[in-house]
């Protein structure tokens, strides 16, 4: 089916999300859609599926004009979309997620026809090559599944417009692989395809036809034959430089000796693996690898928040298995957060009280049982000043700073008080060039100070950009280690796990 | 974009747009258009009275006979129908307020109204207080029943079993009282921080068992009034009661102030307290709250026995002050009450005094009015229950009144289901 | 495009273990042997010995009559006590998976039960304990519970909160009672009690869906406001006026031809209002239509997660608001049950708490309806044994109000993870806003 955006215009208020955005995707391609973190590329897709109404402008199907009020009309439309964030229920099993929504019934009561709902999506997994068990529970699998299970619901609707948003963020170099294999499967037997990416290397190797979009408009249409560096300056709109100034790293006392480390959650996953690995005042020892694969529970066992299963940590040469966050803080562990509004801050707190969130309790802030709210306050004013945080006053609620001036909150906060290690995860997701460079240049200069950094990313550019030493994750190993001066093919490698297949693909796909 | 910043930029258009610089008029005028909590609480008390007035209407007989001929004389039902409301409300305010037919008597005699308002009002206030302090801290606490019952066990035990001197006596039953609440909401804390169990389905349990722990007591010798075959306790020493502050037949007594103490202590440590900040930020968001630090679990723990030792208090004024001695009701309904006096007052202190001034002014009033007009003491609660109703949904207010402004968030950060 | 064997491409996490965390299991363990130690030595030891425990199963006067059932009370509570505590050493030692360790509590509690049964049957040495007079009370005592749990079930498995359950009962008890009387019909009784039930429904589906009020809040505020309500009109129609307003009319029993002259079972089940009827129905239509039926999957899509429920073109809101005012109904029904389905009259806040023990059973059951039916049963029978036990008199007198805090201790036992982990419908109690 051919599917045709026209001028599309949706406003948020005075935030023009997409301004008169022209889209065509022909039968049988694969058209990507390339564009940074908040171009707006989400919100067209949301417009396409229904769940925006668009202010301005028309989609056209085969040429046909169409309105959606609501996902039904688009899945009616022939339209299917695979969310970002996985819309499939956890304690339903796979064929159930599959028919909800549009469930083959019987006897006129509604009385849900399991075994034909079974036999479609053997149906479609065979047609189209796309293995999932269908009595299975969708929590029990995982996620390179859960997206195959995302990709038959869409299918069994019919859908001869697939949406792909971001597909490829949750998934290990080799589930990247198998997912542009049943795009290209797809693609051949007809259905049109929006690949949704900012990773310039996935959409390369895939796309037929790429359109690009920066704050909410076209800005230009190249062909996926163009050079990295093309799609790059169309995307940032700049030349772009994720290099960062630094200096040789000079490594000094162990800080931080962590050896057998092994974390069972509480679902009985092993998340964290006999992971050993030692790190240095002044110098940043970097954690690479696809989310999820046990990095967040690394930093988490660091910071004490969750107890390791086996193993143990030792901060300049003391066991801190008994030892609190809170104490492990006062010894001088500064922690940001990889979900800053979960964990890192305190939306409904104002700026002044989130920087002394972790420093409440102590002198100066902390008289006896009281708060010197005086002293808080002068805090606020100067890490407001120091970090440079963009903020109507110190007392405004957190929640309503934009995401880079809420690092900004988090990152002032944990510098403001002697460090011997700084544990920081995903520092810059989310965030725009400017924000990122600012937190790039403070990473490095409390390197510079003598503290040990643990840099926890999935982001490559930034862990080349920024690590003195690389370990790499992968399934809960660290089955890897490399000299800051590593070259992405060799990180990528290692990021597909030692089971790597293609290298060259596999490297190419995970490397932006 | 990313959703969190769609909604974020929707929120953002909600907000109104400045006015450049009104005249004072026309900023009294947008106040009074605002969602102000105070504008909110008055139109929510105007409605409550409208719907009062219309319930009073239907059940009062004569408006019912007038309203058979409605279509030969329609202006009878209606006369009728204001009599009875006017009277009905003219008795809720004489028993509460200033009563202008006992104001020829002493000054005493004309304070009656207030001192049944405070007397009604003070363990509102302190049931309020501690289902407010929490919900600072993010946790329901809807066992104020059963814990101002374990306090009245206990205050009452202490007051009518043992013998200690005056003054003393009073501080021990008054420690016990606390000791008591704070045991059984602590426990409730317990459990939430060794097992995760919900505190809304423990505290609500935990009532039911209070309440019938109570009735076995009252079966008990040593507990029960050996003389009486009713199940009432024995009655508390004078030396354990809450002394009287005026003369009779004034009765409002000593709890009053130990409410208003109460209330400066809970202003005094949300906002200016180590442990008030603790609590604020493990109420507003955990996972903050444990990254920084702060013991999840301990916090519960506290904030529960902080809240139960409030409660506590309420039931101290139940058994030592308004009453002498523990019946199977004497909790009459505080707990729940307390609840919307907390919502109402926003669960801040000074607001939650005013709350429950308020509440008690219509619970005072409504005996009067059952006496005079025949009107059920029910009303009140009606009435409360409505004003709380139309609180909890500023949207509602807002819509109703064509307020302008951002809907109030401040009970949103409790809209967490079972597993959260 | 070849057909793939489906197992070889899940990769597979590995997975340690069954998850109960060690303390769980402990304290689970420990509390099953102490029920097995009290069976064995409170109840098997603690009968009057050298008297057996007899047990009526058959009224008097019916057509076919069963014999007593006369067992060795002492016997019983050492044998049965003695599985328990092996079962509860096998927790401790071995460990049990999840589903056999629900079997296990079964047994427990059954084995508590019925230790404790033949134990009070020796205290009046000799008497029997009219059983089956104790289950038919059981069921009569259950069925508002069970109405009022089958109403939770509905709005939870939507994701909205009832805590609200007391004040449509109350509601629909008040309604029921008054159109009942008003139209000399108990039928149209029964229909108003539903109406107002449903009406507290609504209220509470509109602000909570519409106006996103938080739902526990509005729970409470809302039985706050049907107790007022009720109360007033009460004091202020009602009672005055007993028999304009108050005075339903009988609602008989049918018996089932056949069915009630089956023994034991055709008296406890068959002869009852054809409220009761229409529990039976509602239990056996709600917990298949629930699980069985495009309805149910949708339903519970809603109550586990909106979002992708509306991707899919579920209307959210819409599945909320009917399933609600559904639970209104249902909790209305409860309520003509206390009125209409007991002959009497309304008094003030004459639910006193059946509509918490509803919740409660619904938390206990872990909000399916089978479990809930299940846990209103057992709270019906820890009811039913007040009045037998002052009875007959058991040999160590339990007086009744322990009895009676029964469903409330259960309820926190089982929260606190002692009977396996409580899992609620993950969305309940979130207010959902559509994009």
């Amino acid at each position: 089916m051919k599917l045709e955006l026209r001028g599309i215009t949706k406003r948020f208020g005075s935030l023009v999300a997409n301004d008169g955005i022209d889209l065509t995707v022909e039968p049988g391609e694969i058209h990507a859609l390339l564009g940074e973190n908040g171009a707006g590329k989400s919100t067209l897709m949301n417009v396409l599926y229904g769940l925006y109404e668009p202010d301005d402008g028309q989609i056209l199907l085969d040429d046909v004009p169409a309105r959606f009020g609501s996902p039904r009309d688009a899945i009616a439309a022939g339209i299917g979309m695979v969310h970002q964030h996985f819309m499939l229920i956890p304690v339903f099993t796979v064929a159930e997620n599959v028919m909800l929504g549009h469930e083959e019934t019987r006897g006129g009561v509604g009385w849900l026809d399991r075994r034909a709902a079974r036999r479609k999506v053997r149906e479609i997994s065979r047609r189209y090559g796309l293995a999932v068990p269908p009595d299975a529970l969708v929590a029990d699998l995982p996620v390179g599944v859960q997206q195959r299970a995302e990709i038959v619901k869409a299918l069994t609707r019919e859908a001869r417009v697939l949406v792909l948003d971001e597909p490829t963020a949750v998934l290990t170099p080799s589930e990247i692989e198998d997912l542009m294999a049943v795009m290209r499967r797809l693609r051949d037997a007809g259905t049109s395809i929006v690949f949704i990416s900012h990773k310039l290397k996935e959409v390369k190797a895939v796309a037929d036809r790429v359109t690009v979009i920066r704050r909410g408009k076209v800005v230009g249409e190249p062909s996926p034959s163009a050079s990295e560096e093309e799609l790059a300056s169309l995307m940032v709109g700049r030349k772009v430089s994720l290099t960062v100034d630094k200096s040789p790293a000079m490594p000094k006392d162990i800080v931080l000796d962590v050896e057998g480390l092994r974390f069972i959650d509480d679902t009985g996953v092993v998340q964290v693996d006999d992971v050993s690995f030692q790190v240095r005042a002044g110098e940043i020892f970097a954690i690479a690898g696809v989310q999820g694969n046990g990095q967040t529970e690394v930093t988490e066992c660091l910071l004490g928040l969750e107890t390791p299963t086996e193993g143990r940590i030792k901060v300049r040469g003391r066991d801190v298995a008994d030892v609190s966050v809170n104490e492990r803080l006062a010894l001088g562990i500064g922690y940001v957060p990889e979900d800053r509004m979960h964990d890192g801050l305190i939306g409904s707190f104002t700026v002044a009280e989130n920087l002394v969130l972790d420093l409440y309790g102590r002198e100066p802030f902390a008289k006896g049982i009281s708060l010197d709210l005086r002293v808080v306050a002068e805090n606020a004013d100067a890490r407001i000043e120091e970090f440079d945080v963009r903020t109507p006053g110190a007392d405004v609620l957190a929640s309503t700073l934009s995401g880079g001036n809420q690092q900004k909150v988090v990152l002032a906060r944990e510098l403001s008080r002697p460090l011997i290690l700084l544990v920081v995860a995903q520092p810059t997701r989310g965030l725009d060039v400017g924000s990122t460079e600012f937190v790039h240049r403070r990473i490095v200069s409390e390197r510079d100070k003598g503290t040990a950094v643990v840099l926890v990313s999935t982001e490559l550019d930034e862990v080349l950009g920024l690590a003195d030493r690389i370990a790499v994750m992968y399934r809960g190993r660290i089955i890897g280690e490399l000299p800051g001066g590593a070259s992405p093919a060799e990180v990528g490698l290692l990021m597909a796990g030692s089971t790597g297949r293609s290298t060259a693909a596999v490297s190419g796909a995970t490397d932006e | 974009m990313s959703d969190e910043h769609a909604t974020e930029v929707v929120r953002s258009r909600r907000q109104p747009t400045p006015p450049e610089a009104p005249s004072r008029l026309k900023r009294t005028a947008l106040w009074m258009r605002s969602t102000h909590p105070v504008v909110v609480t008055g139109l929510a008390f105007v409605l409550s009275i409208v719907v009062g007035g219309l319930l009073i209407a239907i059940t009062d007989t004569s408006t019912r006979n007038a309203a058979k001929y409605f279509f030969a004389a329609p202006g009878d039902t209606f006369s009728r129908a204001w009599s009875a409301i006017s009277s009905a409300y003219v008795a809720l305010f004489e028993g509460s307020i200033f009563d202008p037919r006992s104001a020829h008597g002493t000054v005493w005699n004309a304070l009656d109204p207030i001192s049944n308002t405070l007397l009604n009002a003070t363990p509102l206030i302190l049931a309020g207080l501690a289902v407010g302090l929490a919900f600072r801290a993010g946790l329901f606490n809807i066992g104020v029943q059963g814990q101002l019952i374990m306090a009245s066990i206990f205050a009452g035990y202490v007051g009518f079993a043992w013998h200690l001197p005056t003054g003393v006596h009073l501080v021990v039953a008054l420690i016990a009282g606390m000791i008591g609440g704070a045991l059984w909401a602590g426990l409730a804390g317990w459990l939430k921080s060794r097992t995760g169990a919900h505190e809304v389905i423990t505290t609500i349990m935990l009532n039911y068992v209070a309440y019938y722990f109570l009735g076995y007591l009252l079966t008990t010798d040593g507990f029960k009034r050996p003389d009486s075959n009713q199940a009432i306790s024995r009655v508390v020493h004078e030396s354990a009661r809450l002394p009287q502050l005026f003369p009779a037949p004034l009765r409002v007594h000593a709890g009053l102030i130990i409410a208003v103490l109460a209330a400066g202590a809970m202003a005094w440590v949300l906002t200016r307290s180590k442990l008030g900040f603790q609590l604020r930020a493990v109420g507003a968001n955990q996972n903050a709250a444990r990254t920084a630090g702060m013991n999840i679990g301990r916090n519960y723990v506290v904030a529960l026995v902080l809240s139960g030792a409030l409660a506590g208090l309420a039931g101290c004024s139940q058994i030592l002050g308004t009453n002498t001695s523990i019946t199977q009701d004497i909790d009459a309904g505080i707990g729940f009450t307390g609840i919307t006096v907390a919502l109402l007052g926003r669960a801040q202190a000074w607001p939650t005094v005013l709350a429950g001034l308020l509440f008690g002014a219509l619970q005072a009033g409504s005996s009067t009015m059952q006496s005079r007009t025949g009107t059920p003491v029910e009303l009140a609660t009606v009435l409360q229950a409505i004003i709380v109703l139309f609180i909890a949904a500023p949207a509602l207010i807002s819509g109703a009144f064509r307020l302008r402004g951002t809907a109030d968030t401040s009970g949103q950060q409790l809209a967490k289901g079972w597993n959260g | 495009m070849t057909a793939v064997r489906e197992e070889s491409l899940v990769e597979t996490h590995e997975v340690v273990e069954v998850p109960v965390s060690g303390r769980a299991r402990v304290a689970s363990g420990v509390a099953v042997v102490a029920f097995g130690l009290l069976c064995v030595f409170g109840l098997g030891l603690g009968s009057h010995a050298g008297y057996d425990a007899r047990f009526a199963l058959s009224p008097s006067g019916a057509r076919v009559h069963v014999p007593d059932l006369v067992l060795p009370a002492r016997i019983v509570g050492i044998v049965l006590g003695a599985i328990v505590v092996g079962l509860g050493l096998w927790r401790l030692f071995h460990n049990f998976s999840r589903r056999a360790m629900r079997w296990v509590v079964a047994f427990t509690i059954i084995a508590v039960v019925f230790s404790f049964l033949c134990w009070a049957c020796t205290g009046t040495k000799g008497t029997r304990l009219d059983l089956l007079g104790l289950l038919q009370n059981s069921i009569f005592l259950a069925g508002p519970l069970i109405l009022g749990a089958l109403s939770g079930v509905l709005c939870e498995r939507s994701g909205v909160i009832n805590i609200a359950i007391e004040g449509q009962m109350l509601t629909g008890a008040f309604a029921g009672a008054l159109v009942a009387t008003l139209t000399k019909s108990t039928g149209i009784g029964i229909v108003g009690a539903m109406a107002a039930g449903g009406i507290v429904g609504a209220l509470l589906a509109v602000f909570a869906i519409r106006y996103l009020v938080n739902q526990i809040v509005l729970g409470v505020v809302l039985n706050f406001l049907a107790l007022g309500f009720t109360g007033y009109v009460y004091d202020a129609l009602m009672a005055p006026n007993q028999d304009t307003y108050n005075t339903p009319p009988l609602l008989h029993a049918i018996n089932v031809p056949l069915l009630s002259d089956i023994p034991i079972i055709g008296p406890l089940l068959f002869r009852q209002n054809i409220i009761v009827y229409a529990m039976y129905a509602l239990i056996v239509v709600i917990d298949i239509a629930l699980f069985r039926t495009r309805w149910g999957l949708r339903t519970r899509a809603v109550g586990e997660h909106p979002r992708a429920a509306e991707t899919v073109g579920i209307n959210v809101l819409r599945t909320r608001y009917i399933n609600v005012v559904l639970g209104g109904l249902v909790a209305g029904l409860a309520g003509a049950y206390l009125t209409i389905g007991e002959d009497a009259p309304f008094t003030k806040n004459m639910t006193s708490g059946k509509g918490f023990i509803a919740l409660a059973a619904v938390i206990f059951g872990r909000w399916s309806p089978r479990g809930a039916v299940g846990a209103a049963l057992l709270f019906g029978f820890a009811d039913a044994l007040q009045t037998v036990l002052s009875f007959i008199g058991t040999p160590v007198i339990i007086p009744s109000q322990f009895l009676a805090m029964l469903p409330f201790l259960a309820t926190i036992l089982a929260v606190a993870g002692l009977v396996g982990r409580v899992r609620a419908p993950a969305a309940d109690g979130e207010p959902y806003v559509s994009r």
